[in-house]
């Protein structure tokens, strides 16, 4: 089963390397990772997206809670949530490529005469049928941010 | 108080004096030679000149394990940090408070491939509970403090410390000041158990008919041995101890079961496999103990306190987890029983007693040994470890290396006080031994300290008896000689048809006891059984020297009880032809 964690972590070096770190040190997975500093300079906020079922996920929250670093935890996938993900794909111009952006609800961010950047929005899922309708375009580079997330509840992930 | 002027170097030596550091054990190097300037124009720290960084960290480990206090380390970069990995490890597994102050090339050569350098920080990740980079000399003693806060509470773990040469430059002076207190926010270990969950343990202890209070090292390094005892003798129920919990429960006590798990005795294993409640305080679940998890203990209710939440239903699903500290838990349970007195009946475990009675006399460690040792000429190393605790009066701190000797010492030498077993348990390093009877022969100079060695064993940190000259440490050598890589063996003899690949020597041991002499210490060789009492007897007389006792040993000789893998914990093999199961 698909799981999503949150963390806030101390913004310093070597915080990011005690997290990956543990991942491949216990054996679990990380399918992917994003990461930036929070409004609070001090503080880094972390969202990963692992395969496990519950007990080996409570096994991760328990030792990432473990490590120094790591101010705060949060299992996302035990509550509501949202979670969004960046694409961006470049590919050869054409009115045909752009109008196909333009009905998935993509958004152009730059184009000339040979070529179109263009970026969504959106839910894994989401992401992942336009990945495949865009296929017949032949794409020349696409690239994911990976998920980020935020609980749908009062509950928050702040100290 | 006014401030003083002091450099980097100057300030990590006054922050472990102001933490109440005496000992530090290290090797100098290049990167940390400010550091040892510093070192050497103060008096308050006294500085242990190890004879390999291995043997540095081994030696704190040693004193934080007898001590309860954090052993400190001093190591050079480069090779000098990546010496000190093993013991690193060592202390990760066993969780105890070790700290390593490594120097580093300076700043600006960081990431060059520069003369000397690893990535300390990088290269022990995995094995510490946390790492220090020490980036601006003021920084240090804020660094210092935190490294002993986090080394020494919660489940305590070694530190390390990394300090760049530039950061100890004894021409860059600061206002030196060491904090009072520390508040890290994301660090706040919990001491005490959830009340609703203490009731609920207390409630199935109350109604438990065939209880077993298993406990480990949790409790030792927590100082809980008073409380562990004052519980069990309270409800009179049967206790066992995991090889790193040896001598929180008194081993002479009635209530005593032995060691549990791979080598453990017969009645504590089938107590653990037959009781309909486990009390588990400050122990793991680890592989050693359980056998195959899905056949642990399957009709036993478990009530698990330990300070550290990723231990609780990591191995094995408990019913009642508590997260806190041994010491305060263990009283707050005491305390909620006797709140429950009336529902108190010792009489309603007398058939569970009676049948780990049974067992005992069944299975108990020894009948078929001395069966066998009236027929023998060879010194059986059981025997070994009985007369080291009659000659001792159980009364000796034992530090061991790792196989058989290790498992006849956790079986034979019975230990009734905390902290006097010191041994690697988790990560089982040959080499522990010696270096470890160090640190706690510097710790009590006026104790006797006995390490329990095997010539496998003895050879990997053997450099280590010149430490014990220079120093006068007169720490009594047990070498259990049988020319074998023993453990090794035992499981080439029982699982791959007596195909003793790369466990023997052949001829090219080297003769201890002159070894020993050209070490500037005493050596006695023990070859005949008759001779044994005596040459114990007289190694111990020699009071103020170390003595390296060489026992030549049945080579033969298996350690049993042991448990079969993949099986539950009452399949045993007893002997060499004996089996508990079908």
């Amino acid at each position: 089963m698909k799981r999503v964690i949150a963390l806030l972590m101390e913004n310093q070096p070597g915080a990011l390397s005690r997290v990956v770190g543990l991942f491949s040190q216990r054996g679990y997975n990380i399918e992917s990772l994003i990461v930036a500093p929070t409004e609070d300079p001090s503080l880094s906020r972390l969202t990963m997206t692992t395969e496990g079922d519950t007990q080996v996920v409570e096994q991760i929250t328990k030792q990432l809670n473990k490590l120094i670093d790591v101010v705060k935890v949060l299992d996302l996938s035990f509550e509501e949530y949202v979670g969004r993900e960046l694409l961006l794909i470049k590919m050869e111009f054409s009115e045909e490529a752009e109008a196909e952006v333009s009905n998935l609800g993509g958004q152009v961010l730059f184009k000339d005469d040979n070529l179109l950047n263009v970026e969504f929005v959106g839910a894994s899922e989401e992401l992942d049928e336009i990945v495949t309708s865009l296929a017949k375009l032949n794409p020349l580079e696409v690239v994911r941010t990976g998920l980020s997330g935020i609980s749908s509840t009062t509950k928050t992930l702040t100290i | 108080m006014s401030k003083e002027k002091l450099s980097g170097a100057e300030a990590l030596m006054r922050s472990l004096q102001d933490e109440g550091i005496e000992l530090v054990f290290g090797y100098p190097g290049g990167a940390s030679l400010h550091i040892y300037d510093a070192l050497f124009n103060q008096q308050a720290v006294q500085h242990v000149l190890v004879r390999h960084e291995q043997g540095a960290v081994h030696a704190a480990d040693g004193y934080a394990r007898s001590t309860g206090k954090a052993g400190v380390v001093f190591v050079t970069s480069g090779p000098g940090a990546t010496n000190a990995i093993t013991g690193l490890a060592t202390a990760h597994m066993d969780s105890t408070p070790v700290i390593v102050i490594s120097g580093q090339v300076k700043s600006h050569l960081i990431g060059t491939d520069s003369f000397q350098e690893t990535d300390m920080i990088g290269v022990s990740r995995p094995i510490v509970k946390h790492s220090f980079l020490a980036q601006r000399a003021e920084d240090i003693p804020m660094i210092v403090k935190k490294a002993f806060h986090i080394a020494t509470t919660g489940r305590p773990g070694p530190v390390v410390i990394d300090i760049p040469k530039d950061v100890t430059d004894p021409d860059y002076k600061f206002d030196y000041s060491y904090p009072k207190d520390i508040d890290i926010r994301s660090y706040k270990p919990v001491e005490e158990g959830h009340s609703g969950q203490i009731r609920k343990a207390a409630k199935l202890l109350l109604k438990s008919e065939r209880p077993v209070i298993y406990s480990g090292g949790g409790v030792i390094q927590n100082d809980a041995s008073e409380e562990l005892t004052s519980l069990v003798k309270y409800l009179d129920f049967p206790v066992t101890n995991t090889l790193m919990g040896l001598g929180a429960y008194p081993g002479t006590d009635k209530n005593f079961l032995g060691m549990l798990g791979m080598h453990g005795t017969y009645e504590a294993n089938m107590a653990m496999h037959n009781c309909d409640l486990i009390l588990a305080v400050g122990a793991r679940f680890d592989d050693r103990i359980t056998n195959d998890p899905a056949q642990f203990a399957l009709g036993a209710k478990k009530i698990h306190i330990d300070i550290d939440p990723a231990s609780l239903s990591k191995i094995i699903k408990v019913d009642v987890p508590i997260v806190g500290s041994a010491k305060t838990c263990l009283d707050q349970l005491l305390n909620e029983l006797k709140k429950n007195e009336s529902k108190l009946d010792k009489n309603k475990i007398e058939p569970w007693r009676k049948q780990i009675k049974e067992w005992r006399k069944e299975h108990g460690l020894n009948h078929r040994m001395l069966k066998d040792a009236s027929n023998s000429k060879k010194i059986l190393p059981q025997h070994v470890i009985q007369s080291l605790y009659k000659e001792t009066k159980g009364d000796a701190y034992v530090t061991s290396d790792v196989g058989q000797h290790q498992m006849f010492a956790a079986q034979y030498y019975h230990f009734d006080k905390p902290r006097r077993w010191i041994n690697s348990g988790g990560l089982g390093t040959m080499g522990f031994g010696l270096p470890a009877a160090m640190g706690v022969q510097l710790a009590f100079p006026n104790s006797t300290v006995a390490c329990v060695t095997g010539e496998g064993s003895i050879q990997m940190c053997i450099q280590e008896l010149s430490t014990c000259l220079q120093y006068d440490l007169p720490i009594k050598i047990i070498n259990l000689n049988n020319s074998s890589l023993g453990m090794v063996k035992q499981w080439q003899d029982m699982q791959y048809g007596g195909r003793l690949s790369q466990s023997t020597y052949e001829d090219s041991l080297p003769d201890f006891v002159k070894l020993t002499e050209s070490f500037g210490h005493v050596g006695i060789k023990v070859e005949k059984p008759e001779d044994l009492e005596s040459a114990m007897k007289k190694c111990f007389e020699l009071k103020d020297k170390l003595v390296f006792l060489d026992i030549v040993i049945d080579e033969d000789e298996h350690v049993y009880p042991m448990l079969e893998a993949g099986m539950a914990m009452d399949s045993m093999w007893l002997d060499k032809k004996t089996k508990t199961w079908k």
